[in-house]
């Protein structure tokens, strides 16, 4: 409390001071005269752009060595590396225009300040001019949009087809995986049969919805493209794994898809980044609710034979969890309504 | 409100030179029967239901600025949690008692704070604070109008901005709290009130006060347009309008013709919530049990949002252009660089923005060549985006620059555009956008090139303006201390956000705590929230310079103080209803004839002297 009430009379006193300082030059403005005044300002002020420009300049360079590893992550997705190539591409034609122009705003109102006997020069336009500063950048663009697209439906194309595919399912606020079991194929889910102990809705009557399984942790095979194919039970949240440059939004009622191939195991990461504890995380990037900054899931990048010998450990989810328990006599329930259901809208269209 | 600047005494200034065109004062632009009326005024029709469109705009600035307060008081109180995350404030808990327990503000809190500060500085601080205050100040002077085109509508549309500044002012203090859906409000989250305690009641605040915040910029928006299109005064043509005429008509274009989408977007969200529909709701399964509603499709409030979402941003940045424009100009004492390629380019900015708006939505499962189609639009605004910020460097070149306050921020503007625009390259690259995405790098960008700039916008225009507003001057030192530390201080808060934005960090995080990715920025996080601090004291210096100087300030014993071209200098010191005493002066050239053949400055009003063409 004292410190707070000491920070509060610092603030007055502070705010004090700066208003005694602007009326007094106030009043020394109105004894010098006008135009001593402005002109001294202009020369203050006229300095302050060059300072600005140097100072933030400085800053700048400086904050980007200071920030450079904690940002510049290296991607570890074959699309990635093309993503942060582009990035790059851009950042040099950006930094290009930013320097150009910062620079001759800085200067130009440093150089140009108000002195005595001095005329601006009237000079309204230089069609030329103009015509160069939009082709160039026009020019620049198409180049950017160009490469940008090239690569834009490659990542958007379609899946490899030996590609491993994975379920994921985003609910307040975790998410829910699901792979297909030995038969390679995910089996059918639907909302209707979603409950607290069938989370995602899975079909049981489904025959390969049988062996899927639901593990608690993302296993992918290094240099194996994944397809994921992303689905949300209640409101909108998006699968954004960085390390791979992926983000994808999960939309109830649909479902989306992002396909990638990770080129660095979870092993070698470790090794790279010195951490011992290293995972890749999956972040919910789109605002789902208040427990949202705590929607991670957590993948491992492994060998086939890595991934084979946890793929062998995981219990189908029908075995594991609804067989046998409340909860699939509550399916036969639901599946039942359901048909009823069903048969009802169909006779109502039959007539 | 108050305006006790106006003194009766005043009203004989006036040197405009109107004695050789009798015939201005008979003409069809006659909304009321001019300047008389004032006479008849009292406190109530004067300062409260006025419809002099000088006291609106100024109703529309100080309403403007509490918004302005209450908003960067919200963001102050979330930055503490992004600083010092958990750390006990016990003087939170003193304040906000339940949503900052043992002094820690939260998380639902904390979504409702970002919220509210989001939806209160775009729509009701730089939309109608800013076009508000700006179009019924300048419009009808700078154009030599007596009022708006309706002064009665004008009157209503302040009015229904008040209503739904009540509105969202009442839904602080519902017991679950205001909206925490964030300002784009996207449903399910917003169409589901379970989904969240801001969500309940909170949101349908929100909507109502969205929905009369809209009617209030469609009223204001019809207004400025008939305005501009029938009241120009004599020979006042579209091609000798200043910027800001310019920047403010089209400004009211687009908003005319986007905001309705967002009306019916809130409407079919409102039937979502309250009455059953399912426009965009389908298969949702909350809190234990599933929804009845199906077939509805939740992207489809993302197109109608940003249909109107990505137009409003050159709403709020598009008088910020005029203004600086005309501030740069004056102060530099050149004329505007290629005034006809300012008009232009903001008029292909207009049609553009109306294209674009998907490149919000790259990976919301969008179909990849229709996105590839908002990619190559996108990066197309860049082109006159570019050509503006040449064109304002271009005017200060060889110029005889007054660091006026004002030009100061205008000079700031152009260098926040720049900043922030660039980085809109990126983004607008759909491949890039994965990455970068509802990270921190889309909060630098849209904080510098429409938050900070719009503000430095904003600030040139109430410092240059001040004088016409009340007839006095703001202190001068005040205003130099206020902008070096907001210069400075917004860069150090948003420029370092880029970084955390490469790193992935999500925005809307109310802690990192649960990620080692987005972990490593601790120090950096309060450094930002501690030059958020000062920035927003600096505030403090301008709302004191300001309302001070209403008071106090140093009377204006020129007509126009800055020797400005415009013709809203021509009217007296504290001009009355109606504007001009006499008749309506006649307008003889362009606004931008500064340092032409040696002389200092030509007002539009002088005559064309011999050989000399009426542009440039
Ligand atoms: C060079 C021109 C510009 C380009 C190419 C551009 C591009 C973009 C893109 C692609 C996004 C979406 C990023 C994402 O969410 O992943 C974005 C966000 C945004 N931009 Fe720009 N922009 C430009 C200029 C502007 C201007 C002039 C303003 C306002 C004055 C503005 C305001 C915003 C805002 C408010 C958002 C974020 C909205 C939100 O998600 O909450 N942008 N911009
Ligand atoms: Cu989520
Ligand atoms: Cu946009």
């Amino acid at each position: 409390m004292t410190t707070t009430v000491l920070v509060v009379i610092a603030i007055v006193l502070f705010a004090l001071v700066i208003f005694q300082l602007a009326k007094t030059t106030e009043f020394v403005a109105i004894l010098r005269g006008e135009e001593k005044t402005h002109l001294e300002s202009d020369r203050i002020n006229s300095r302050l752009m060059m300072v600005f420009l140097i100072l933030g300049m400085i800053a700048l360079f400086w904050s980007l060595d200071y920030f450079m590893e904690d940002m510049v992550l290296h991607a570890a997705s074959v699309h990635g590396e093309w993503i942060d190539s582009m990035f790059n591409w851009t950042l040099f034609f950006t930094g290009i225009a930013f320097l150009f122009t910062q620079i001759g705003l800085f200067y130009f109102a440093w150089k140009y300040k108000h002195t005595k006997g001095r005329k601006a020069l009237y000079y309204p336009e230089n069609n030329k001019l103009e015509m160069w500063w939009t082709v160039i950048p026009a020019i620049v663009l198409t180049a950017l949009v160009v490469i940008g697209l090239y690569r834009w439906f490659q990542i958007t194309g379609p899946e490899p087809k030996d590609s491993m595919v994975v379920e994921i399912t985003g609910k307040q606020f975790n998410w829910m995986l699901r792979y297909a079991g030995k038969d390679g194929v995910i089996g059918a889910n639907q909302y209707e049969y979603i409950t607290e102990g069938n989370g995602v809705g899975i079909d049981f009557n489904d025959p390969a919805s049988k062996d899927d399984f639901m593990p608690t942790e993302m296993h992918l095979v290094v240099n194996k493209p994944v397809l994921l194919k992303i689905k949300a039970r209640d409101v909108i949240h998006d699968v954004g794994i960085h390390w791979f440059r992926v983000k994808m939004d999960a939309v109830p009622g649909i479902t989306t898809r992002f396909w990638f191939t990770p080129t660095v195991t979870t092993a070698e990461m470790r090794k790279k980044t010195g951490n011992p504890d290293f995972v890749y995380e999956i972040a919910c990037d789109q605002l789902c609710g208040t427990g949202h900054f705590g929607m991670k899931g957590t993948i491992v990048v492994e060998t086939q034979e890595e991934f084979d010998k946890w793929a062998a450990t995981q219990q189908p989810f029908y075995d594991q969890a609804i067989k046998g328990t409340v909860e699939e006599k509550k399916f036969a329930e639901l599946s039942e309504k359901l048909k009823q259901a069903e048969e009802a809208k169909a006779a109502s269209q039959h007539h | 409100m108050i305006d006790p600047a106006i003194s009766p005494a005043t009203h004989k200034v006036f040197t405009g030179d109107s004695t050789h065109h009798q015939d201005s004062m008979g003409e069809i632009h006659e909304p009321h029967n001019g300047h008389h009326e004032h006479h008849k005024e009292n406190f109530i029709t004067k300062y409260v239901f006025s419809q002099d469109h000088k006291m609106i705009a100024k109703q529309f600035l100080i309403t403007g600025m509490f918004w302005a307060l209450v908003g960067g008081l919200l963001s102050v109180v979330f930055r503490v949690q992004l600083g010092f995350p958990n750390q006990a404030f016990p003087i939170l808990e003193t304040i906000f008692g339940k949503w900052a327990p043992g002094g820690i503000i939260s998380p639902d809190f904390y979504y409702m704070l970002v919220t509210m500060h989001g939806t209160l500085l775009v729509f009701f601080v730089l939309t109608a604070g800013l076009s508000g205050t700006f179009a019924n100040l300048l419009l009808p002077l700078q154009i030599g109008a007596r009022d708006m085109a309706s002064p009665f509508l004008n009157m209503l549309s302040y009015w229904f901005f008040f209503m739904a500044s009540v509105v969202m002012m009442a839904s602080f203090f519902l017991p679950d709290g205001a909206s925490d859906v964030g300002w784009t409000a996207y449903p399910p989250l917003s169409g589901v009130k379970e989904s969240s305690p801001g969500a309940s009641a909170g949101m349908d605040y929100w909507l109502v006060g969205m929905a009369l915040f809209i009617f209030s910029s469609l009223l204001g928006g019809l207004n400025y347009i008939t305005t501009v299109l029938n009241l120009r005064t004599k020979g006042m043509s579209m091609a000798k309008m200043p910027l800001t005429v310019w920047a403010l008509l089209i400004t009211a274009v687009l908003g005319l013709l986007s905001f309705p989408v967002l009306l019916g977007a809130a409407i079919l969200l409102i039937f979502d919530r309250n009455i059953g529909t399912s426009f965009y709701l389908d298969n949702i399964y909350i809190n234990g049990h599933a929804l009845p509603n199906d077939g509805g499709n939740a992207i489809l409030y993302q197109h109608l949002f940003w249909f109107l979402g990505h137009p409003e941003v050159y709403i709020i940045i598009l008088p910020a252009f005029g203004l600086v424009s005309e501030v740069l100009a004056t102060n530099a004492r050149k004329p505007i660089f290629g005034y006809r390629a300012m008009i232009l380019s903001m008029l292909a900015i207009a049609v553009l923005a109306f294209v674009v708006w998907a490149h919000h939505m790259f990976v919301t499962g969008l179909n990849p060549f229709v996105a590839s189609v908002f990619v190559f639009l996108t990066l197309l605004v860049a082109v006159p985006s570019a050509i503006k910020v040449f064109n304002w460097i271009a005017t200060i070149w060889q110029g005889n620059i007054r660091f006026t306050p004002a030009m100061l921020y205008a000079i700031g503007f152009v260098s926040m555009f720049i900043s922030g625009g660039l980085t809109g390259i990126f983004l607008g690259n759909s491949s890039i956008d994965i990455v970068l995405h509802d990270t921190y790098f889309v909060i630098a960008h849209f904080h510098i090139v429409m938050g900070v700039s719009a503000f430095f916008g904003m600030f040139a225009g109430v410092y240059h303006w001040f004088p016409k507003m009340y007839g006095r001057l703001m202190n001068n030192t005040l205003g130099y201390i206020h902008f070096w530390i907001t210069m400075v201080g917004a860069y150090m808060i948003f420029w370092p956000m880029h970084y955390m934005g490469l790193a992935g960090v999500p925005r809307r995080y109310y802690s990192f705590d649960a990620f080692q990715s987005f972990n490593m920025f601790g120090g950096l996080n309060q450094f930002i929230t501690l030059a958020a601090m000062l920035v927003f004291f600096a505030q403090l210096l301008f709302l004191v310079n300001f309302f001070f100087s209403i008071f106090y300030g140093r009377k204006l014993k020129t007509q126009n103080p800055w020797e400005s071209n415009t013709i809203e200098w021509t009217t007296p010191i504290n001009a009355g209803h109606g504007n001009w005493p006499g008749e309506l002066p006649t307008v003889h050239r362009w606004p931008y004839d500064y340092s032409k053949n040696g002389e200092e400055y030509i007002p539009q009003t002088t005559p064309l002297r011999e050989g000399e063409t009426g542009g440039h």
